[in-house]
């Protein structure tokens, strides 16, 4: 992978708006910012209530995505571009999970709705009508999701980089700063996981810095890019904006998501959990 | 869940003052509420921490621990800055204004 394959600009986005067999997805967990205005022609997305099981604590399977898609008017040769909200958290969990289940042609706008609106291109209200296809989704590629055994076998041995912020990782709070604290059982870290807040690989307009800062980035914090890496925040959603720098862009080879993340992990009996800043 | 919940200056059922500090404000060019512009906390540091859409009225609010803060915003009329002091539990306020 490299920063072409995986990456469309906002110039491009716009050029492209009525592109053949292109099609733009938002992807938020609030999806009122899409009903108020959304990129012409994009279709949505509901982080929570469609790609989330809604009974079990799991994704959709196979066949429920398939009905996703198809339902959605995407077929199995459109190229999904996708974006949303904060930083293209969602939209980037959504790539990775459209990679998951087999999709290869599909890509980020780089920055997102934040660039986008700052940029003042044109939103729209109109709600496109798509035609039902016959979607077909692979089995899931176990290649790029990581699973809570893996996880702790992982501690010491794989690089575990932790993408929540500091007080986040420390133990002090168990959510972001602008949301109720709440989840976890306990707060702190993985032992031997690095914390490189996904912020550090975004730039202030939610835009990718660029590789040869993301590569430095991830050096300067000690990853060892002769291991495989796990990466891993609260609920999976800002490791997958880590995972598509180090993966998708920087074309690290065995990257994974664990989207279990903190939530399940904070939670497990026994499992060995480290606080502080993790340096001393 | 991590999207970001919209913003009022009413605080969330549960917000418990005595043991919680809320960072609460607007965000204004020439005096009036600009909604829609891009909130971000950032740590004494400089470090990103958190970002929030302001509402409509322009109200921001986010959950932080005592220290010193920025709040900056990036809008369609410009960008500012301003800096809080949270002090311990409570409720602070504090006013950005873009241009």
């Amino acid at each position: 992978m490299s920063r072409q394959d995986a990456l469309v600009s906002a110039d491009w986005a716009e050029q492209n708006l009525d592109a053949q067999n292109t099609v733009f997805v938002e992807v938020d967990e609030d999806t009122t910012a899409y009903d108020g205005g959304h990129i012409p022609g994009a279709v949505k997305l509901d982080w929570k209530t469609e790609l989330q099981d809604p009974v079990r604590r799991d994704f959709v399977d196979k066949a429920g995505f398939e009905e996703l898609l198809s339902s959605k008017g995407i077929s199995n040769d459109d190229t999904v571009i996708l974006y949303g909200g904060n930083n293209n958290w969602f939209a980037a969990y959504a790539y990775w999970y459209f990679k998951l289940y087999g999709h290869d042609a599909v890509k980020l706008l780089d920055g997102g709705r934040k660039k986008w609106e700052l940029d003042g291109r044109k939103l729209d209200t109109e709600v496109p009508q798509r035609p039902r296809t016959q979607y077909t989704a692979k089995e899931q590629d176990t290649a790029i999701r990581a699973f809570r055994d893996e996880v702790v076998n992982a501690i010491g041995a794989k690089n575990l980089v932790d993408v929540r912020s500091p007080d986040e990782f420390s133990g002090k709070l168990l959510a972001p700063a602008h949301l109720p604290q709440e989840q976890a059982q306990r707060g702190g870290h993985i032992p031997s996981a690095l914390n490189v807040p996904w912020s550090k690989a975004a730039n202030e307009d939610g835009t990718f810095k660029s590789d040869d800062e993301l590569r430095k980035l991830y050096e300067e914090q000690g990853l060892d890019s002769s291991r495989p890496t796990i990466a891993y925040c609260r609920i999976g959603e800002r490791s997958s904006h880590t995972w598509f720098a180090l993966h998708e862009l920087l074309g690290e080879q065995d990257v994974k998501n664990y989207d279990g993340s903190w939530t399940e992990y904070g939670s497990l009996i026994g499992v060995p959990i480290e606080t502080g800043d993790g340096k001393s | 869940m991590c999207g970001a919940p919209e913003q009022t200056a009413e605080l969330p059922a549960g917000t418990d003052l005595s043991k919680e500090s809320v960072l609460v404000g607007k965000v204004t060019a020439s005096g009036s509420p600009i909604g829609g512009a891009y909130v971000r906390l950032l740590d004494g540091t400089g470090e990103f921490t958190a970002e929030v859409v302001s509402s409509a009225s322009g109200d921001y609010r986010f959950f932080a621990r005592p220290g010193t803060w920025t709040v900056r915003a990036l809008s369609r009329s410009g960008n500012g800055q301003t800096e809080v002091t949270v002090g311990g539990p409570g409720l602070f306020t504090s006013e950005v204004s873009v241009a």
